[in-house]
Parts: structure tokens; C-alpha cells; sequence
């Protein structure tokens, strides 16, 4: 016990010794403030970007590679029908005010986000899942209503953590997870400020505190970057600035990917886009690169369909629909329409919508379509664009992974509706082989294509700058989330 | 302050341009207005490049003879932005003013009449008008009607209303006890008769001083309103536009602040310097110290 | 005396009911539902409704109105549907940040106008009091956040004095949180100093030109005497008005400064609560900031009537 004691107190001073050393804090700028911190109660990406793997945990995690990763699960036995998960719990696991992790927070944590009354933003994600019962201490049986080969993807969301119920209510204000990090104060407006959790079951992380400072202006973010301020910006709102930090040697800028499609929606049951042959027109009438170019100062790849270029599914379809406005003109010709037409585009805040849809807007005006531009804000897209299905065009990124799922969808705001799709969706939910739920991606990529449902324009790239001797952010953003748990400071 | 700036009888042109022509104030002031509305109504028929066409490979360039102001990060021509700009611009504060002052000066002129009741509830109106912090207040209605440069008239007109409602409503008060109004009222003409045969004349000069002033105004809160995002839309533009899409590249491309700084500062300027000759012109006190 | 106080006192609260009303309907008009923007897109129906549920948005609007109206009589300012804290403890958090910002500001302007203006109305007619004017014109003439982006370009970006943005909060020391605020005060009192000068000189002037000024001219004080002892205190009041002002107009007008340099500020709460459907926090501190415009005036008036009798029957 004393030997024990001894070491422990070895440990830490090693800890200490090296913390005096190096640096160990950090300034982490984040563009949106998130809304309160439970991941749990809503969709803002910035509850997120703070508190995942950080803060909170999940029975299952993904990591930097868009990899599942175990987490508070230490491993898991899935039943050969594909219907009954048993998971084995963390041992010495403790939420940040000192209680045990049980199998019975993963019960409440499950039944919580599934039941009736849940404010899930993500209630979806746990629509396969039957019952959850505690086997023992540390052992949580997960029975589904049907096999789903993304399950495990889906347990380690943000909207999945595990939760203790005594504290479920404020975790709002003051979250109280399992991760490395553990809560000290928001300054709202500000900054969340987050210190490390030495009570933490794993590795424990090298920065002692960190603060996700929220600055929304893109000059702003850029001076502080420059100034020093702010050590690191995952994801910098400024593309315009990336060339002035890659010439400073002090500074690290790397493009990461997102799983943000960037795309040019079209309201497909709404005269006059409701013919493919005008829906392709535009495809043709559209430069990429000029949008990306114009509105991202060349950061973004362009993308042919719905699906993110660094997925080993992905199909290059770029070249189906290259930029050729004469193509586009005879399209619309023989659409019956050679004189083109008048539309509106919605633009939602960020700026590839408001900035991409003025490139758009100069692009379509070439071949005759002219198009009225009408900036909104989140709530109003959400309920006239997403609800309401009231729009002609917008433009949106969609940052959830995988989410080609979306075009099977009844009633998804741009309306499409295809038998042949559908089929693949249904094949896919029951295909549990990574080949052949491959193969179906790539069907369902080629037939969107084909029907030019939307404009494809590009993947939102990931505009990492931090300072140079920062070690251990991530480059690719595969879940929204600044995992900080491996950054460290290195001379 | 208001008795005195205003006399019996009609402006007399020849005592007006001889005193404008000792007043420097006016003279700059006129000037810089007269040649920013020419750029505007120039740039209706011609600007250097077409400003609709987008030429991104050609982005952010500093100034050059092709480009004198250099280019934006679409590739146009800043020069010609700041001309194109300068129609939003202007538009929408004239139009402000022109709604403070078609329902503003009318209620004023109305109260003072009436007195009593009527006066009471105009003066508290606009004082709960006034109490609004008028940033904020735009953003609410822009809120409600969605951003673009209509709403932002509406948003700057309304705040124009109290204000015209209180000056023309604080001289026509002082005019009302004097002899040449008590003379028309005793012979039998009606209070909406002596206020526009009488009452009006008078206080135009009061009025258009006020107006230029507000004019002013209305560029700056055109800017701050468009800088937020919420005035004019593309692919229109204005100058404030234009400062909030330069925001961002000021580290890189400062030019794109610089051209429609200046150009809002001269116009603030120009109507800043002929409102205060107007207001030296017409009012005989200050001459007096002079 | 009293009776004025009274019905003065009434029309306060009349105008404060009026106020709570226009705020509340106009909002009601905006479109865009909180719940489904906090859920967002994957969101199912059945999640929205029960969010909706929770915030109290299923209510009437009636109901609403009563329950928040009814609040504000007892100091219960609601709770915001975002971050579903009190919305006092918001406006405390943000308070410390816009009142000291406005303080600065404002005697910074202070210490910058009255001496101009002193010096200008003094040397009236010359040319210092030329150029001076000038550049005062000039100083009106400057949008304060185009200022803004200057002083941010040239003192954070390149000289790298102070911070590009951002609060520190004062529990980081009062040095960093005072470095944080001071471009922002100039940016704020520039474009103030310039009015401010403006009115002091010409207050001055006129109170110059009054008789009792000649008659203590008269008696043979000197020039400098009579402008420091006599005129100074007469010229204030239009200096004091325009000062009030300035104030209500600094505590609230600067989501654009605040923009600017990201503070976080009453402005800036109020203006993000707007984009995200927190109606109850736009209602509250609307509310709360025309109330103290309004009390703010009600005791400058009150102040005037009490020193010139002839007021009150206005």
C-alpha cells in the first residue's frame, strides 16, 4: 500500500516536472459558441467540438480516421444474428464528481435518448435498438429490433454518451462526463475553459487546461491567430488568410477533410425543376472550380455525387456534368425552355452558401436563368427551406457522415422520389458485409448522379492553422469534434 | 434657437447666394454632394468594368492602371463597385429621410396645431420610439421581414419619423403666438390652411438642414446596417457592403476597406459641411457672430 | 412638484407597458421556430414537439405574454430557451463587459472633447479653431467600426499591442481585461469626442455672447477668467445632455463595435439571441434597455424641473 502510494507520488511528480517543463495549456479557437454543453439535447456541431472525447464519452468512439474505437466499452460480443450486442464496461471508469461508471448510466444514458419525451437531436440513431439491460456492474446487453451495420458507428455520436441520471439535468450548465477533461468555467459569450481530469481511466492527457475560445469573425480569428492569443484554430472561418499563415514557419496549416457536401439543392417536385433535363442544365452551367475558387480561395475538392472523396466507396463523378454552358443552353432548349427562366435561391449564413450562391447566381445568369438571391438565417431555412419545402434552390453542406441515406427519405426537403433508390436504401439497412454495403454506396451514388438530383459542388475542406509546435490535433474532421486528449506542446 | 431662424415671407434667392457665396463651408460641402450624386447617376449608364461579371482568377489585386483601386475576391473592379455602391447607398438614406419627413413633418405641424391631447400622444410616441435602441430595432425588423435594402429604409425611415415630427413641431410651436399667424387666424383661415401657407414656408429652411443632417446620418446607418449583413443584397452592393465583404481580407487585401471608407467618410462629409453652411446661411444669430 | 412627478411617473410606466407589448408582438412575427433550431436537421418530429413542450412554446401567445409581462413586474426575467439559464445572470455576465466598455468610452471622449472644444471656443474665429473644426468634422464623418478594423489592423495585427478581439473576463487580472477593451473605447469615443467637441464649443460661444458674460467682461475680468468660471459652468448643460445620451446610446448601440472585436456584450447577446430564436433574452433585455433610456430621462427631466420651475407646466 505505501510502495503503492510512493509510486503514485513518483508518478506525479514526474507529471508535474514535465509540466514545468513544457507548456501545457491551450487556446483553442472555435468559430459558434455552442448553445449549452449536454450533447445529448441538441444538434449545434459546437457542443461538439468542445466537450467530445474530451468531456464526454461513448460506449464506442471514432476516431481521428473515421474509425469505431472502443471507449468507455472496453469490447463488446455481437451475436451471430446481428441483434444482441453485450458490452464489457471500463473497470475504475468515474464521472467527473467522483461516482462509479455502472451498466446502469448506459441503461439510462440508452432509454433516456429513445424514450417518447427525448429531446435527442439524433433520436434516429437509436430508433434499431429494442431493449438495454444491465447484465451486472459492468456488463450492458443491447437487444435490436432489426441487424444494423452501423450500430456501433451510431454509439459513439456525441448525441450517444453516456450520462450519469443524477446528473443528466444540469449537464447544460455543468456537464459531468467520464472523459480526460473535466469542466471548470464558461464564460459565455467568451470561452469554455476545460481541465485535465486526474482521475481519468486512461491515458492521461499532456495539456492541464483548455480554452475553447469562440470568435466568429473571420478577421477577428485571424488576428487573434497572429497575435497569439489563440494557439490553435482546427477550423479557420478565414479561408482568404490561409496563404499568409502557410508562409509563416511558425505556423501549421493543415487541409483536412470534412464529411460537409457543399451542394447546390434543387427542389425537385417544383416546375421547372422537376425535369431532369433542366436539373442537368444547371449541372452543366456550373464551374466548380470558380466557386471554390471565388468562395473558399481554392480550398475544397469537388465532388461528382453525395458521398465524401476519402471514403473508400467514393465514385468520381465529376466529369458526368462538366462545365459547358452551350451543353447547358441545348439542355434547356430541349427542356423547352431555350430562354431560360427566373428562380430564387435561400442562402443560409455560412459563407460558402452566401458567397458560393453569389458565384452560382453570375454562373446561371450565363445561360439564362436568373436567379433572385434571399439571405436567411438558420431558424428561417430551417422552417421555410427544410420544413416547408418554400424554396426553388439553396445551398447547404451536409456535414453529417454517410448521410447519402437522405435521398430515400420521404419528404426530404428536395424532394426526391425514386423507386430504384429506395430499393438500394432497404438492401443496404439489412447488408451487413462491408463489400457488398460498398457496392450498394456505389449504386446509389451513380443513380443521384444520373438523376441529377442536386448540383454537387464540392467536400468542405477543414482549415486547420495552429501553431507550429503543437503536436496531435486532428487533421481530418470525420466527426465534428477537437479531440485535445493526445495534443501536447513539443520544442 | 428656433424663433430665430425663421422670418415672415419666402427665401430671398439673392440674399441666400450672397451669402453662400461668403460661406466656405457651404461652397466645399456643395461641391463634394454635387459630385457624388454625378458619380451615382454616372454610374447608371457607365462604370470602368461591368461589375456583374465575376473574373476569379483576376482576385485580390492591389491598385493598377487597369484596376485604379485594385480588384475584390470575385475579381471586380473595386472602383466600380464604389460607383455601383454609391446608388445603394445614397438611395436608401434619401428615401430614409423622405419617409421621416412625409409622415414626420405632417404629425409635427399637426400637433403643434392641435396642442393638447394629440401633442401629448406624439410626443410620447416618439418618446418611446426614441427610447428604442435603433441598432437593435433594425435587426428586429430585419428579423421579421428578412435582410435587403428596402427593409433597411423602412428599419432607418422609422427612426427618421420622431425626429422630423420634433423639430418641425418645436418651430412651428414658436411660430404659432406670432402676429403675422395670429393675423391669418383672425381672418377666419382654418389651422391646416395657416400651417401650410405660413407655417411651412418658414420652416423649410429648418427643415432642410435637419434633412441634410439626417441624409448623413442615413449613409452611416446604411453602413453599419449593411456591414452586419443585413442592408443591401447581392448582386446589388453598397458601401457598407462592400466593408463587410473587405472585413475579412484585411490582413491581405486592405484595398477593398480603403475605397469604400473614404467614399462614405467625403459623402458624410460633404453633406456634414453643406448642412452647417445651410444652417449658418439661414440662421442670422450665428451670422451675427461672425 | 409632486403631481408633475406623478403623472410624469405614469407616463413611465405606460410607456414601459406599450414597449413590452411592441417588443413582444413584433417578435412574435419573426419566423423560425427555437426548438427545431436547437434539434436541427436530423431531428425527428416527435423531439421537436417535446422540446417545443419543455421551452413552454406551446402555449397561447397570450398566455406567453401574460406569464413573461407578469415576470418582469416581480424581477423575473424568464429563462433563456438556448442556454436555459436565467436570463439576469446573462445580462449580468454581459453587463460587466458593455458598462465598463461605455465608461471608457465615454471619458475617454470626455477627456478628449471638452479641451478641444474649450481651446476651440476660445481661439474662436482663428485657425486653430478652423482646423480643429475640420478634423472634428471629419471625426463625425468616420464609420467607428471602419475605425475599428484600422485600429485592429495597425495595433493587433501588425504592432501586435493588444488583443485582435476577444474578453479575457476580469477574473483574468485587470490589465489584460482592460488591454482587451481598449481599442474598442477608442473606436467608441472617436466619432463621440468629435460630437461632443463640437457641442462644447458652440455652447460656449453662446454663452459667451450672453449679456452677463459682457457684464462681468465689463467689470474688468480678464478673458481666461470669465470663460473658466463663468461661461464653462453655463455651456455644460447642453454638454451634460448630449453626454446622457451618449451614454444610453454606448451601454446598448455598439453590437457593431462588439462585433468588431467579438466582446461579449449586451449588444452582441442581444444580436446573437435574435439569429438564434431566444426570444425570451431579446425581449427581456429590450425591455430592460428601454426602460433605462427611459428612467435615464425621466430624471434628467425631473432634474430640469426641479431647477427651472417654469418647465413643469410643459
Amino acid at each position: 500500500m505505501l510502495k503503492r502510494s510512493l509510486l503514485a507520488a513518483t508518478a506525479l511528480m514526474a507529471v508535474v516536472a514535465s509540466a514545468n517543463a513544457q507548456r501545457a495549456d491551450l487556446v483553442l479557437g472555435m468559430v459558434l459558441e455552442p448553445p449549452h454543453l449536454d450533447p445529448t439535447e441538441g444538434a449545434a456541431a459546437a457542443i461538439d467540438e468542445v466537450v467530445y472525447a474530451n468531456l464526454f464519452e461513448g460506449l464506442t468512439r471514432i476516431g481521428e480516421n473515421g474509425a469505431v474505437l472502443p471507449a468507455l466499452a472496453e469490447n463488446w460480443v455481437v451475436s451471430d444474428d446481428g441483434l444482441t450486442y453485450t458490452f464489457e464496461l471500463r473497470e475504475g471508469a468515474t464521472f467527473h464528481d467522483g461516482s462509479a461508471l455502472d451498466a446502469g448510466d448506459v441503461v439510462f444514458s440508452l432509454d433516456r435518448a429513445r424514450a417518447e419525451t427525448s429531446t435527442n437531436a439524433q433520436k434516429t440513431l437509436f430508433e434499431a435498438i429494442s431493449a438495454v439491460e444491465a447484465m451486472d456492474e459492468t456488463t450492458v446487453k443491447v437487444t435490436l429490433s432489426k441487424p444494423s451495420g452501423d450500430f456501433l458507428y451510431n454509439m459513439g455520436w456525441g448525441d450517444a454518451v453516456i450520462v450519469a441520471p443524477e446528473t443528466a439535468a444540469t449537464n447544460k450548465e455543468n456537464p459531468v462526463g467520464t472523459g480526460p477533461f473535466k469542466f471548470q468555467t464558461w464564460a459565455k459569450g467568451s470561452a469554455v475553459t476545460l481541465v485535465r481530469n486526474d482521475a481519468y481511466w486512461g491515458e492521461k492527457p499532456a495539456l492541464e487546461k483548455v480554452e475553447f475560445r469562440f470568435i466568429s469573425d473571420p478577421a477577428a480569428a485571424t488576428a487573434s491567430l497572429l497575435a497569439r492569443d489563440v494557439q490553435a484554430f482546427p477550423n479557420l472561418p478565414a479561408p482568404e488568410s490561409i496563404p499568409q499563415f502557410s508562409a509563416d514557419p511558425s505556423f501549421k496549416v493543415v487541409i483536412g477533410s470534412t464529411e460537409g457536401e457543399t451542394i447546390l439543392s434543387i427542389n425537385n417536385k417544383k416546375p421547372p425543376f422537376d425535369n431532369v433535363l433542366v436539373r442537368r442544365a444547371m449541372a452543366h452551367a456550373i464551374d466548380r472550380q470558380a466557386i471554390i475558387d471565388g468562395a473558399m480561395f481554392g480550398l475544397g475538392t469537388p465532388i461528382g455525387t453525395h458521398f465524401a472523396p476519402h471514403h473508400p466507396a467514393y465514385v468520381e463523378l465529376v466529369e458526368t456534368y462538366l462545365y459547358d454552358p452551350a451543353k447547358a443552353k441545348a439542355l434547356l432548349a430541349e427542356a423547352g425552355i431555350p430562354d431560360g427562366f427566373t428562380a430564387t435561391i435561400k442562402l443560409p449564413p455560412p459563407s460558402y452558401a452566401r458567397r458560393g450562391g453569389e458565384v452560382i447566381a453570375a454562373q446561371l445568369r450565363e445561360v439564362g436563368i436568373n436567379l433572385e438571391i434571399i439571405p436567411v438565417e438558420w431558424p428561417v431555412w430551417l422552417d421555410q427551406v427544410f420544413k416547408a419545402k418554400d424554396f426553388d434552390l439553396t445551398i447547404v453542406s451536409h456535414t453529417e457522415p454517410n448521410d447519402i441515406s437522405i435521398y430515400g427519405r420521404d419528404d426530404y426537403y428536395f424532394q426526391y422520389d425514386s423507386a430504384p433508390f429506395k430499393a438500394v436504401m432497404t438492401e443496404l439497412g439489412s447488408t451487413v458485409n462491408e463489400d457488398a454495403r460498398y457496392a450498394l454506396f456505389r449504386k446509389a451514388q451513380e443513380i443521384i448522379t444520373e438523376d441529377a438530383v442536386n448540383v454537387y459542388l464540392f467536400q468542405l475542406a477543414k482549415n486547420g492553422v495552429w501553431d507550429a509546435k503543437l503536436e496531435g490535433l486532428w487533421e481530418n474532421s470525420p466527426v465534428q469534434a477537437n479531440d485535445v486528449t493526445k495534443v501536447r506542446w513539443v520544442e | 434657437m428656433a424663433d430665430s431662424l425663421v422670418a415672415p415671407g419666402h427665401a430671398d434667392w439673392r440674399l441666400f447666394l450672397a451669402k453662400a457665396r461668403a460661406n466656405r463651408s457651404f461652397q466645399a460641402g456643395a461641391a463634394i454632394t454635387l459630385v457624388v450624386i454625378a458619380v451615382a447617376a454616372l454610374s447608371l449608364f457607365w462604370t470602368p468594368w461591368d461589375v456583374t461579371k465575376f473574373n476569379v482568377p483576376d482576385r485580390l489585386q492591389g491598385p493598377s492602371w487597369a484596376h485604379w483601386f485594385g480588384t475584390d475576391h470575385f475579381g471586380r473592379d473595386i472602383l466600380s463597385m464604389v460607383m455601383e455602391g454609391s446608388r445603394n447607398s445614397i438611395a436608401v438614406a434619401l428615401v430614409a429621410v423622405g419617409i421621416g419627413m412625409g409622415i414626420g413633418v405632417p404629425l409635427g405641424c399637426w400637433a403643434a396645431a392641435k396642442r393638447g391631447l394629440a401633442d401629448e400622444v406624439l410626443m410620447r410616441t416618439s418618446d418611446v420610439i426614441f427610447a428604442f435602441p435603433a441598432l437593435l430595432s433594425a435587426v428586429m425588423i430585419t428579423a421579421v421581414f428578412g435582410p435587403g435594402a428596402i427593409n433597411a429604409i423602412i428599419a432607418i425611415g422609422i427612426f427618421n419619423i420622431p425626429v422630423f415630427a420634433r423639430v418641425a413641431r418645436g418651430a412651428a410651436l414658436s411660430l404659432w403666438p406670432r402676429e403675422f399667424i395670429l393675423a391669418a387666424r383672425a381672418s377666419g383661415k382654418h389651422a391646416g390652411r395657416i400651417t401650410i401657407e405660413h407655417i411651412l414656408p418658414n420652416i423649410a429652411n429648418l427643415l432642410l438642414v435637419q434633412g441634410t443632417i439626417q441624409f448623413s446620418l442615413g449613409i452611416l446607418a446604411e453602413a453599419g446596417l449593411s456591414y452586419v449583413g443585413l442592408g443591401a443584397q447581392p448582386p446589388a452592393t453598397s458601401w457598407g457592403r462592400m466593408l463587410s465583404e473587405a472585413q475579412t481580407m484585411m490582413a491581405i487585401a486592405p484595398q477593398m476597406a480603403i475605397a469604400p471608407g473614404v467614399a462614405i467618410i467625403v459623402t458624410v462629409l460633404g453633406l456634414n459641411l453643406l448642412g452647417d453652411g445651410l444652417r449658418d446661411i439661414f440662421d442670422p444669430r450665428l451670422r451675427r457672430e461672425r | 412638484m409632486l403631481t408633475y412627478t406623478l403623472s410624469r411617473l405614469l407616463i413611465v410606466a405606460a410607456t414601459l407597458v406599450v414597449a413590452s407589448m411592441v417588443v413582444f408582438a413584433v417578435l412574435e412575427l419573426v419566423p423560425g421556430d427555437p426548438a427545431r433550431l436547437m434539434l436541427g436537421m436530423n431531428a425527428t418530429e416527435d423531439a421537436i414537439l417535446a422540446l417545443r413542450t419543455q421551452m413552454g412554446l406551446d402555449q397561447p401567445v397570450l398566455t406567453r405574454y401574460l406569464d413573461w409581462a407578469g415576470g418582469l413586474l416581480v424581477g423575473d426575467f424568464g429563462r433563456s430557451y438556448t442556454y436555459s439559464v436565467p436570463v439576469i445572470d446573462l445580462v449580468a455576465e454581459r453587463v460587466v463587459v458593455s458598462l465598463p466598455l461605455a465608461l471608457m468610452a465615454l471619458a475617454l471622449s470626455t477627456a478628449i472633447a471638452l479641451p478641444v472644444g474649450i481651446f476651440s471656443a476660445a481661439g474662436h474665429g482663428r485657425t486653430a479653431d478652423t482646423v480643429t473644426m475640420g478634423a472634428s468634422q471629419l471625426g463625425v464623418a468616420i464609420p467607428n467600426f471602419w475605425f475599428a478594423l484600422l485600429l485592429v489592423y495597425v495595433f493587433a495585427v501588425t504592432l501586435r499591442w493588444v488583443p485582435a478581439g476577444g474578453f479575457p473576463g476580469w477574473q483574468a487580472g485587470l490589465w489584460p481585461a482592460l488591454k482587451a477593451l481598449i481599442l474598442p473605447a477608442i473606436a467608441l469615443a472617436l466619432p463621440q469626442a468629435a460630437i461632443l467637441a463640437r457641442v462644447t464649443r458652440s455652447a460656449l460661444i453662446e454663452t459667451l455672447s450672453e449679456d452677463y458674460i459682457r457684464t462681468a467682461r465689463a467689470k474688468g475680468l480678464t478673458a481666461q477668467k470669465v470663460l473658466w468660471t463663468h461661461a464653462l459652468r453655463n455651456a455644460m448643460i447642453p454638454v451634460l445632455t448630449i453626454l446622457g445620451l451618449q451614454f444610453a446610446f454606448l451601454l446598448a448601440g455598439t453590437i457593431i463595435i462588439e462585433n468588431v472585436f467579438t466582446l461579449p456584450g449586451l449588444g452582441r447577446l442581444v444580436f446573437q439571441a435574435i439569429n438564434q430564436r431566444d426570444l425570451i433574452v431579446v425581449e427581456s433585455v429590450v425591455v430592460l434597455l428601454v426602460a433605462t433610456v427611459i428612467l435615464v430621462n425621466f430624471l434628467v427631466d425631473l432634474a430640469y424641473a426641479w431647477a427651472d420651475p417654469r418647465l413643469r407646466t410643459r
